[in-house]
């Protein structure tokens, strides 16, 4: 297998574009990754298009051909993957493994999706069509209702009061709005920075024990990355950013998962799959960019990636481990809490990130001697889980 | 099975499940395969429909097709036999926040409740949910 390397990113202001199609948002994030990769469109073999619900939100499917017809690509294969949240993740991992494969050399992945403009009730509908479609759904699941259903099961596995988890969870929000309220792409931008754990425990009640604030929000966007075979991109780019190992995992229900939820299994195999790929461990990660879709997730998903003992990623928000000054910061773009959701785009938006901080172009949050970071991304309730490492060092 | 069969049952007051004929498990809903070691070799049985609360939340903020029976308690019960199961507490949604985080690990009798269908819904004619009444 050959190593492949980022040549470029581009992603949207996310937020409310009423006025923008999916088609324009991928459209816009994808020019903003081409201008800095180098290459000539001809270049582009292929495009990996990541989106959950346009059909729900746009009336629209068979979508990856109208994105590549739209960025003047018209005839190369085009495939649309989706995976729930981490769908364009899915395509990432895929168009990654493409070329290390020798399939393909350079290749164009991205995704777009449009959920605040859709509203809230089309919007909520829409995100639950990843939760069990027969046994869920029936019930009326949301997915704030599943990581509900998860903080109050991890409050009572690890023994910690209710209220003691939710300030503790309120501090996810607190951090990840601080972030999210001074990098210019993100939702919240200039909003936000200065909330306070009881803004958090106060706002409106959505699915107890999680308020709006514990909740990311509905969000409108689209983001892009051109990546190459690693020899290639030397030779186009200043600074390539290297994709040393990533993992996939899937699971079923929640209720085949039992309180499984909370230790997410799925979530700790593709971690363990991606470290395994980079011959690396936790300790060689300096930062992660981790789908906080609700405060109580980014606690879980710290534990199952291995980087806190379970039952303990709560108290390392608590403590400032997480913070951009901690051992191990989490999500200094703002996560989806701060920088927003737009689900389909929200797994190559990591990569964006992740790439600016390590390039050292991420001028409002920047990590200090970054030089490794990971990305996580879950799709629906663990049944899409996707973890990738990047690295300035190739090997 | 079919998953109208589980709901069908349901509705007759009675939890329908799979006995493996090789690991002894019990999978509920069901399932073409054992949720436990994968094996086909499995027969329909009539489970207890008796378990205990593992975890639930009180839904504000429903989906379209659902935002009628707002505010609503979704759980996760663990059955007798061992499969969990997801459904709603028959609580109104005081009483629910009155008891807190003791509802978990509180003994429940499984019923089904027909309710209106959604456009999406894989049931054109109905929807039926699993209902937790508390026992005792």
């Amino acid at each position: 297998m050959r190593d492949v390397a980022v040549l470029g990113v581009g992603m949207t202001k996310f937020g409310r574009h009423p006025d923008k199609s999916l088609v324009d948002l991928f459209a816009e994030a994808f020019f903003e990754a081409f201008e800095e990769s180098n290459i000539e469109l001809k270049d582009i073999q292929a495009l990996y298009y990541g989106n959950f619900v346009g059909e729900m939100t746009d009336g629209s499917g068979n979508l990856s051909g109208f994105m590549a017809d739209e960025i003047g690509l018209r005839g190369i294969p085009a495939i649309r993957y989706e995976g729930a949240c981490a769908s364009s993740s899915v395509a990432f991992r895929e168009a990654v493994r493409a070329v290390a494969a020798g399939y393909y050399d350079i290749v164009a992945v991205g995704g777009s999706e449009r959920l605040y403009t859709a509203g809230t009730e089309i919007g909520t509908r829409a995100l639950a069509t990843a939760v069990d479609g027969v046994y869920e759904i029936t019930a009326g699941l949301t997915f704030p209702g599943v990581f509900a259903l998860a903080a109050r099961l991890y409050a009572k596995k690890y023994e910690i009061p209710l209220e003691e988890l939710r300030e503790m969870m309120a501090m996810v929000s607190v951090k990840n709005h601080k972030y999210g309220a001074v990098n210019p792409k993100a939702q919240f931008y200039g909003k936000l920075g200065d909330l306070k754990v009881e803004d958090v425990l106060n706002s409106r009640m959505i699915s107890s024990p999680l308020t709006l604030l514990d909740c990311c929000p509905m969000t409108d966007g689209g983001s892009a990355a051109i990546i190459a075979a690693a020899d290639i991109a030397e030779d186009l780019v200043d600074m390539p950013v290297y994709v040393r190992g990533t993992g996939q995992s899937s699971a079923g229900g929640l209720f085949r998962q039992k309180e499984d939820i909370i230790r997410a299994i799925p979530r700790k195999k593709a971690a363990e799959m991606a470290f395994k790929e980079a011959k690396m461990t936790p300790e060689d990660i300096d930062f992660v960019e981790i789908h906080d879709c609700f405060t109580i997730a980014e606690i879980i998903a710290t534990e199952a990636m291995g980087f806190f003992e379970y039952g303990q990623g709560c108290y390392a928000v608590r403590d400032g481990v997480t913070s951009i000054d901690g051992d191990l910061p989490v999500n200094p773009d703002g996560g989806l809490i701060g920088k927003g959701h737009p689900v389909g785009a929200t797994g190559v938006s990591q990569v964006y990130s992740v790439v600016k901080q390590l390039r050292g172009e991420f001028k409002e949050n920047p990590v200090k001697d970054a030089e490794t970071a990971m990305t996580d991304t879950l799709g629906g309730d663990f049944g899409t889980l996707v973890n990738m490492i990047f690295s300035i060092h190739r090997r | 099975m079919r998953f109208v069969d589980f709901f069908n049952a349901l509705l007759e007051g009675k939890v329908i499940g799979q006995k493996c004929m090789d690991c002894g498990s019990y999978t509920c809903p069901p399932k073409a395969t054992c949720d436990s070691c994968g094996s086909r070799n499995l027969e329909t049985v009539e489970l207890s429909g008796r378990g205990v609360i593992r975890t639930f939340t009180t839904t504000y903020v429903a989906p379209s097709g659902y935002t009628e029976e707002a505010p609503y308690t979704v759980a996760m019960v663990e059955l007798d036999e061992g499969p969990w199961i997801v459904g709603r507490i028959d609580l109104p949604g005081e009483e629910v926040e009155k008891l807190g985080q003791d509802l978990i690990g509180a003994r429940v009798r499984v019923y089904g409740k027909e309710f209106p269908t959604e456009p999406f819904y894989p049931d054109k004619k109905r929807r039926v949910v699993p209902m937790f009444k508390l026992e005792g």
